[in-house]
């Protein structure tokens, strides 16, 4: 057990940084789909090639496919990308930016054309509307099925597993290999991502309550 | 060019040409995707209904397995299976007196493993369907004197089809995506054998990007059926705005 939690902190920085980077790009993704004909095209081509290959060929990609290409080898990314920590970290975050622009697109739908009409009627800028009235209200409404994306990308990170690192799944896969106790192995480890899980969705939860101040009880 | 001809040529059908194997494999995936479809498609339909009318011990296992495996990584699980299944099978190997290494192999591993965690998923997809067949309807068929399995077979599995198929799309296309998962275990499916071609030509770049296009033909075709599918099952359903037939 100790030696699992062992791998508690990359798995933990894997999931941190790629959600956190992954909402951004999410919201850039979902804001140029909104906007003029050949942004939203070349967002639904990403969005349909990225969720509809599975992730560990997208890591793979990354960490296999490019190294072979001369111009990548060349780059300044290079020193990044041969690094199976930012490969893993780069297929995370490309990936759950394509899940997390459709619910973020769910979400700017949903903003009310009156508190947009509001927002112009009252003088703001376009900037200045985004970024008081929409992208909150949007996020907003986003956040319940968001957080359903960020537990799917806890469990992802056990994929990074699959190139080398040594977090949570890694560990464990190299103590049962030594060991072959398949089952205790499991349910440590099982244990642990499901308390992951679990604190996720409450925090999330109490993300939820805080932003929807109108909806908690007790307020008129 | 002749990079790109060369790269073709590679994952073309021709003497040194990849394109047979990784046909071979697609073919695999599907069918280990199906096979494992299936068994989660039986762990649902089991787990709805321990949740739907079980008593509080079954309803309280299907809880559990619906919580526990949604909330951990499906490579944990097939982890579980193979080490696991092996452990187990050479205890009652050597039980029974056999001797040496009882292994399962990687498509009954796969199988399992990724059918027990769709299962999971699968168990909220039909249960939400079953709770949303009208009351009424249930309690006509009862009126017009049908059996419990004349009236499962006529009115309760169509109608659970009928709104649990969009679900039921979206755990087969999680279903085709986890099914590389497998490769971990040896098995040759389209994921490994992608890898393998990858690994042994110096052409990585190219085995992937074919391994884009064979996955994304896949998924957009199972997107196809399954829409037309849907459309079947709300065939005579009035088309109302918002309910929108395929």
């Amino acid at each position: 057990m100790g030696q699992l939690l062992g791998g508690l902190p990359l798995t933990l920085e894997l999931a941190s940084i790629s959600i956190s980077a992954g909402i951004v790009l999410a919201t850039a993704l979902a804001l140029l789909r909104a906007g003029l004909r050949p942004g939203a095209w070349f967002v639904r081509g990403y969005v349909y090639v990225l969720r509809g290959t599975p992730l560990l060929l997208q890591i793979f990609l990354i960490y296999y496919g490019l190294g072979q290409l001369g111009w990548v080898r060349h780059s300044v990314l290079w020193p990044f990308l041969r690094q199976p920590y930012w490969c893993a970290i780069l297929a995370l975050t490309l990936n759950t930016a394509a899940y997390g622009s459709e619910i973020i697109r769910g979400g700017l739908q949903a903003v009310p054309a009156g508190a947009v009409e509001a927002g112009r009627a009252a003088g703001m800028s376009r900037p200045l509307l985004y970024r008081r009235i929409v992208l909150p209200l949007a996020l907003r409404q986003a956040l319940p099925a968001y957080s359903n994306e960020m537990i799917s990308m806890i469990k992802a990170t056990s994929l990074a597993s699959i190139v080398t690192m040594m977090e949570l799944s890694g560990i464990a896969y190299a103590i049962i290999s030594e060991t072959y106790r398949a089952l205790e192995v499991f349910l440590c480890a099982g244990a642990i991502y499901l308390t992951l899980t679990f604190l996720l969705s409450r925090a999330v939860a109490m993300a939820e309550a805080w932003l929807n101040p109108h909806l908690r009880a007790g307020t008129p | 060019m002749p990079d790109i001809l060369a790269s073709l040529t590679l994952l073309g059908f021709g003497p040194t040409g990849w394109g047979l194997q990784l046909l071979r494999a697609t073919a695999m995936t599907l069918a280990v995707s199906m096979a494992a479809y299936v068994v989660g498609m039986a762990f649902g339909a089991l787990g709805a209904w321990a949740k739907l009318a079980g008593r509080a011990p079954a309803r309280l296992l299907a809880e559990a397995y619906t919580t526990v495996l949604r909330g951990i990584p499906d490579l944990l699980v097939i982890y579980l299976f193979y080490f696991g299944g092996s452990q187990v099978l050479t205890a009652l190997g050597h039980a029974f007196g056999g001797e040496g290494f009882f292994g399962l192999n990687g498509f009954t591993v796969g199988m399992l493993a990724v059918g027990t965690v769709s299962g999971a998923y699968q168990t909220e997809v039909l249960r939400a369907g079953f709770l949303a067949v009208p009351k009424g309807e249930i309690e006509a068929a009862r009126m017009a004197g049908m059996g419990r399995l004349l009236m499962l077979r006529r009115i309760i599995f169509p109608r659970v089809l009928r709104f649990a198929l969009p679900g039921m799309g979206n755990v087969w296309q999680q279903v085709l995506k986890e099914s590389t998962l497998i490769s971990v275990t040896g098995l040759v499916e389209l994921m490994r054998q992608i890898h393998i071609g990858a690994g042994s030509t110096h052409d990585a770049f190219a085995f992937y990007v074919c391994g884009f296009a064979l996955y994304l033909a896949l998924t957009t075709l199972s997107g196809v059926v399954f829409r037309a599918w849907e459309g079947w099952s709300l065939r005579g359903e009035p088309r109302v705005a918002g309910r929108m037939a395929a």
